[in-house]
């Protein structure tokens, strides 16, 4: 009813009435190419500054980087950190990358999984990393749990330097190649750590989401 | 939301003798124009950006129907649903509905203007739902039982004490004049709320046709915990926020923080696309999309048609002299500064809101930072225009621009005239070129002076140029 009248309405003020054929292929032949708009020439790199270009936008949004030689590093890299802040508990994502890693020795107590209320620190693995704005592109998968990037006080996420790419118009790109074109229930593009200026326009980090943002930066295997 | 434009002149007196308010706008004159600017500055291409997303809103608007016939096929194919909502009230029964089908105590909100703008709150309260504001500005407001004054900045308005005060009172905790703590406080309360919560309720500031995906813009969390915790996710969102693609999508990111914090880019941008899947170990199980009319589908191929390229970033009000000096409350209703002042006039009537459009000194910035390049002033004249056509200015303007027509109708009699009064106004300003009392302009000569005419008038000048021209 109300979209038949809708739809009414706004083809009134277009003066004509349901599409025709013809106009109809013209929209579908505009979405599927994925044509792109104008990509700032900032974020039209060769892949090493594109690396450079992510760390310091990232930094500048306060998220911490700490660059790592490879993957066996990580439980090294992440124990100190939580350390500084006396954290003993991690949630991890259940990741085939993550779960090969030597968290017993770590003396941390690690669960995989979804997030609950009161996690301390959560560690996830990032899809991709976009140099342009320094921004973390994380999907919901079955190794992956959205509650993760949100509900834990500190997010650590792991971001191989191969999934760094320039602009926004190639993370689509990346992620209509993984996912076949399907997307996933959601899509996280993440810079920084939660924050807000509600109070007198006074910046406070932390707001709802996790207070402090650590990004592992894992160099390719060579 | 109880409308309050009709009173517009006595609002704006209030405001400016405010003196926490006054305080308060002076956070903003400080942060977002400078940190605009500041962006704007860093992206050579802005400009250009611009262009195309004003271009590419057109195109929208010119294919709406198809846009939201592909949005809402791709919704379906993930298992989502569509709503299509003429009124306000369609939307907020809609809402209702879907809340008592899952039997909901209590729902969580996200930052949505277009829930304002219906009136959900109250509604769902009536109907024995209780909404929980989870944005720190909009919870901040709804324990005061206050409005949003601006669009992106909602307790803008306010100043620290007031929320400490209100915090002390609702929290049972001791008051803090550190914003931190106050943040931690609204943090922890809100922890419990966003777990017992039956369903959650967000915006949405684009809607992507291509993949039926919805996506929020925000910067503290509170829209992805809203979105993620409760077993049904509910989107409310208007007809014009379609896009084609998430490249399209893209185009407009790159604007929108920017023109609106100067941020290179909020820090949650977050794309919601059906309900969880079989493999997924959280997320909603349920997926609405409440699409909301409500007036915008009669702007299609009117005089206001540009307005619904309107991507609610805020920069003309963080740049416009008239709400830097009244604040957001004054304009009466939902939307206020230069892109409220037009659509207002839309929603609720020009009978109601007459004063809005009226309420600008033409200065232009508004039209100069819009990312979509939207010609708000000559869309405000286009309410002026509306609003003498159907006889609704006041008697003093009726009376004003009559005689006004009359004499501009007889050139003689009017170059008469205007020598006369520049004469006149001459000797008063004798002394400092700067006249300080003038009979019948006391509401501006109160606050500033007027300053003298030159000694000859345009037409005066005009002759001479055109004489010397020819002679040449």
């Amino acid at each position: 009813m109300s979209k038949a009248e809708i739809l009414g309405s706004i083809r009134r003020g277009l003066k004509r009435g349901e599409p025709t054929h013809t106009q109809r292929a013209a929209v579908a032949a505009r979405l599927t190419p994925h044509g792109h708009n104008l990509i700032p020439k900032r974020a039209l790199l060769p892949h090493q500054e594109q690396v450079s270009l992510f760390t310091a936008m990232a930094i500048e949004a306060a998220a911490e980087i700490v660059e790592l030689e490879s993957e066996a590093s990580i439980v090294e890299a992440v124990k100190p950190w939580l350390k500084e802040q006396h954290i003993d508990t991690l949630t991890i994502a259940s990741d085939a990358q993550l779960d090969t890693l030597d968290w017993e020795g770590s003396q941390l107590q690690v669960q995989t999984g979804t997030a609950h209320v009161g996690d301390a620190a959560s560690l996830t693995v990032a899809f991709a990393g976009i140099a342009e704005t320094g921004t973390l592109m994380l999907h919901s998968s079955k190794e992956s749990p959205t509650t993760l990037n949100f509900l834990p006080d500190n997010h650590i996420v792991v971001l191989h330097k191969r999934n760094i790419v320039g602009p926004y118009e190639e993370a689509w790109k990346k992620l209509r190649e993984a996912t076949k074109s399907i997307m996933p229930r959601t899509v996280n593009l993440i810079t920084g750590p939660s924050r807000s200026a509600d109070i007198e326009q006074r910046l406070q980090m932390g707001a709802h989401g996790p207070k402090r943002l650590l990004i592992l930066l894992v160099s390719d295997s060579k | 939301m109880q409308i309050n434009s009709p009173h517009f002149k006595e609002s704006a007196k209030i405001a400016l003798h405010d003196v926490g308010l006054q305080k308060a706008l002076g956070n903003l004159k400080a942060g977002f124009p400078t940190k605009r600017a500041a962006a704007v500055a860093r992206l050579p291409e802005f400009d250009q950006l611009r262009d195309e997303a004003a271009a590419l809103k057109n195109h929208i608007i010119e294919n709406l129907d198809i846009y939201l016939e592909e949005f809402e096929a791709n919704v379906l194919k993930n298992g989502g649903h569509v709503h299509w909502c003429r009124t306000a009230d369609d939307a907020c029964k809609t809402v209702l509905d879907i809340c008592k089908e899952v039997d909901a105590k209590t729902v969580t909100k996200g930052k949505s203007m277009v829930t304002e703008e219906i009136n959900l709150n109250d509604f769902l309260e009536k109907n024995g739902i209780e909404p929980v504001e989870t944005d720190l500005g909009e919870y901040i407001l709804q324990l005061r039982g206050d409005h949003p004054s601006h669009i992106i900045a909602p307790a803008i308005h306010l100043n620290l004490e007031d929320v400490s005060d209100i915090f002390h009172e609702k929290h049972k905790r001791p008051k803090s004049d550190d914003p931190a703590v106050l943040m931690q406080e609204a943090r922890e309360m809100l922890r419990k709320k966003f777990v017992a919560a039956d369903v959650g309720i967000t915006g949405a500031n684009f809607c992507v046709a291509e993949t039926g995906s919805t996506l929020i813009v925000t910067n503290e969390g509170n829209g992805d915990l809203t979105q993620t915790l409760p077993k049904t996710h509910i989107v409310v969102t208007s007809i014009e926020k379609v896009v084609p693609t998430l490249e399209d999508m893209t185009l407009f990111l790159r604007l929108l923080a920017r023109s609106a914090t100067g941020q290179e880019f909020s820090v949650y941008n977050t794309l919601s696309t059906g309900p969880k899947r079989a493999e997924d170990q959280d997320g909603p199980e349920n997926f609405h999309v409440v699409l909301v009319d409500n007036g915008r589908s009669d702007m299609v191929g009117g005089e206001l048609q540009d307005m619904l390229r309107c991507i609610r970033c805020s920069a003309c009000m963080n740049h416009c002299p008239v709400y830097g000096a009244v604040g957001g409350h004054s304009y009466g209703w939902v939307y206020p500064g230069p892109m409220g002042s037009v659509l207002t006039p839309q929603m609720i009537g020009i009978e109601q809101a007459g004063l809005l459009p009226n309420a600008s000194t033409f200065c232009g910035k508004c039209e100069s930072v819009c990312p979509v390049r939207i010609p708000l002033p000559k869309l405000m004249r286009h309410w002026r225009e509306s609003e003498f056509s159907k006889h609704l200015s006041p008697k003093a303007v009726r009376w004003g621009l009559g005689s006004w027509a009359f004499f501009a109708k007889r050139p003689r009699l009017y170059r008469w005239l205007s020598r006369a009064a520049n004469k006149s106004m001459r000797l008063l300003g004798k002394q400092n070129g700067k006249i300080s009392k003038l009979p019948m302009a006391s509401g501006w000569t109160q606050f500033r002076d007027m300053p003298a005419p030159a000694n000859r008038t345009f037409m005066d000048l005009y002759k001479t140029q055109k004489a010397s021209e020819k002679s040449s």
